[in-house]
């Protein structure tokens, strides 16, 4: 891939920067310059704005890769995922920091920042989001719901037992 | 001092090695010199990991942690002495991936192990003089020994990002003072794969001096004593050098016991002093007084007399893992893993 081409990808690579039309609510990732979904296409012409993805999501869909594309051979064998996003797109993506045998459909992921390939020694390095199993350390805090009142002290709790 | 720590995120990738693996190639006895230097597990980062990711990781953690808008970062510096690139900052793609660009200044920096304390001390002058509102220094690294070296046995992978700032801070920095000397312990020429040093030289003329005496001259300015500090933090190449200095200095073990973090990660480099740092913050309560000593090689130290604040009672540490979720968990490699997924192995051209 030429550096360019690279280069332009970056926001959407980096911050899963995609668009939303403003007429409908749609999000489109990659971003998109015209709504499809619109009745009138024409409509949704410089009404297209900038949104980024929160890049949390869960696996619809998974493959395992024994037999890795150019630049992937060193992490053989590695999960592929299709991701659905709560804005609406569908992801594919590698996911990382699993087993690749435990991946499963239904699995809560998150984006992470990772090495995606290098051109060679001396080219390039390219950079862009895979996806990391999400545990409660990695949801946003605006995503969290009121805190739940503190248990009573005495109250016995799900891991005691009396003995 | 007004500016201060601000937010904070630790990050070290999820493989670990054992010295008894390690020693079990080279036909040493690996858990004896596991002993010898305090170290029980180091970290390995993955192949598709290098000093831009594991900042970008711990950088994201400290401004969801925070609340800070990426834009209102005026500064970003990465402190490293495994930048992917000779040329070509790390900065400036972890300021992209943040989503800080393009109104700020960023730079690498390197100092061996103290490049991450450096970025903070620059970050604190900009602050302090009100250039910028918010300044990022972080210290990662993904250090290599050669196969077989001792160094092979401590040198591993993490990254520390701390925003500084003047706003809602939650450990203020009272004084920093700095020692640097031209000492030849520990260096690598350009284009080497990996690092050369001193052997013994690495000790008493340079990590014990530099720290000592930076130690001495923050505590004589500021009027303190290892009494008047909660926690210590010391530059842990591994984990024997701080415990040493620590009682040489007159500290004692619980005063350390959050700030030496290599015995379970290895020697993360520029981020060992930091990650040591943010384990302290993790468990720090308002008014509490730290000590940190960074070291690097070549050498120089750098000292900061820190005290939390009121706000660190509330600040969100529910977003992101706690330093101590990446001390107890892991996943264990064999070396040969370890030999692929650290690019050791030939895999024929060129």
């Amino acid at each position: 891939m030429s550096v360019a081409r690279f280069w332009r990808e970056t926001p959407r690579r980096y911050n899963l920067g995609g668009s939303k039309c403003t007429m409908c609510g749609t999000v489109y990732f990659p971003p998109r310059a015209v709504c499809p979904e619109c009745t009138s296409h024409r409509q949704s012409i410089e009404k297209m704005v900038p949104y980024q993805l929160s890049g949390e999501g869960e696996v619809i869909s998974y493959t395992i890769v024994h037999d890795a594309a150019e630049g992937f051979e060193m992490q053989v064998p590695y999960a592929l995922g299709l991701v659905k996003t709560p804005e609406g797109p569908v992801l594919t993506g590698q996911i990382v920091d699993i087993e690749p045998e435990t991946v499963a459909i239904g699995l809560k992921v998150r984006a992470t920042f990772r090495k995606l390939r290098e051109e060679g020694a001396s080219g390039v390095i390219h950079y862009g989001y895979k996806f990391t199993p999400l545990d409660e350390s990695g949801i946003l805090p605006s995503a969290r719901g009121p805190a739940a009142p503190a248990p009573a002290k005495d109250a016995p709790g799900p891991e005691r037992t009396s003995t | 001092m007004e500016a201060g720590i601000v937010s904070y995120g630790a990050y070290v990738p999820r493989h670990r090695i054992t010295p008894t693996e390690i020693g079990r190639v080279w036909g040493v006895d690996g858990e004896a010199m596991g002993l010898g230097l305090n170290v029980r597990r180091k970290s390995v980062p993955a192949p598709d990991e290098d000093t831009i990711t594991i900042s970008t990781e711990a950088l994201r953690t400290a401004l969801v942690r925070g609340a800070i808008d990426p834009q209102q970062i005026g500064a970003l510096y990465v402190g490293s002495e495994s930048h992917p690139y000779a040329v070509k900052p790390s900065a400036t793609v972890v300021a992209q991936a943040v989503g800080a660009t393009p109104n700020l200044t960023a730079a690498d920096f390197e100092f061996a192990c103290k490049a991450g304390t450096a970025a903070i001390q620059t970050c604190l002058g900009l602050v302090g003089a009100g250039m910028i509102r918010y300044g990022v220094a972080i210290g990662a690294d993904t250090s290599q020994g050669a196969p077989g070296d001792a160094l092979e046995y401590s040198a591993s992978a993490g990254g520390a990002a701390f925003v500084i700032g003047k706003e809602r801070v939650i450990c203020r920095v009272e004084r920093t003072t700095s020692y640097t000397t031209d000492t030849p312990d520990f260096w690598r020429r350009e284009g080497q794969r990996y690092p050369s040093h001193g052997g013994r030289f690495t000790g008493e003329p340079a990590y014990f001096r530099h720290v000592t005496e930076c130690a001495h001259r923050i505590m004589e300015a500021s009027g303190t004593t290892p009494k008047d500090y909660q926690h210590v933090v010391f530059h842990q190449p591994n984990g024997k050098f701080p415990q040493r200095v620590g009682k040489q200095l007159g500290f004692t073990d619980p005063q350390m016991r959050y700030g030496l973090v290599t015995p379970a990660i290895g020697n993360t480099y520029s981020a060992a002093a930091l990650i040591g740092l943010a384990n302290v913050l993790d468990h720090a309560h308002p008014g509490e007084r730290i000590l940190m000593v960074g070291y690097g090689s070549g050498a120089g130290s750098d000292a900061f007399d820190l005290e939390t604040t009121d706000a660190i009672a509330s600040f969100e540490k529910g977003y992101g893992r706690p330093v101590e979720y990446y001390l107890e968990n892991g996943v264990e490699l064999s070396y040969a893993m370890y030999a692929k997924f650290r690019g050791k192995i030939h895999m024929g051209g060129e």
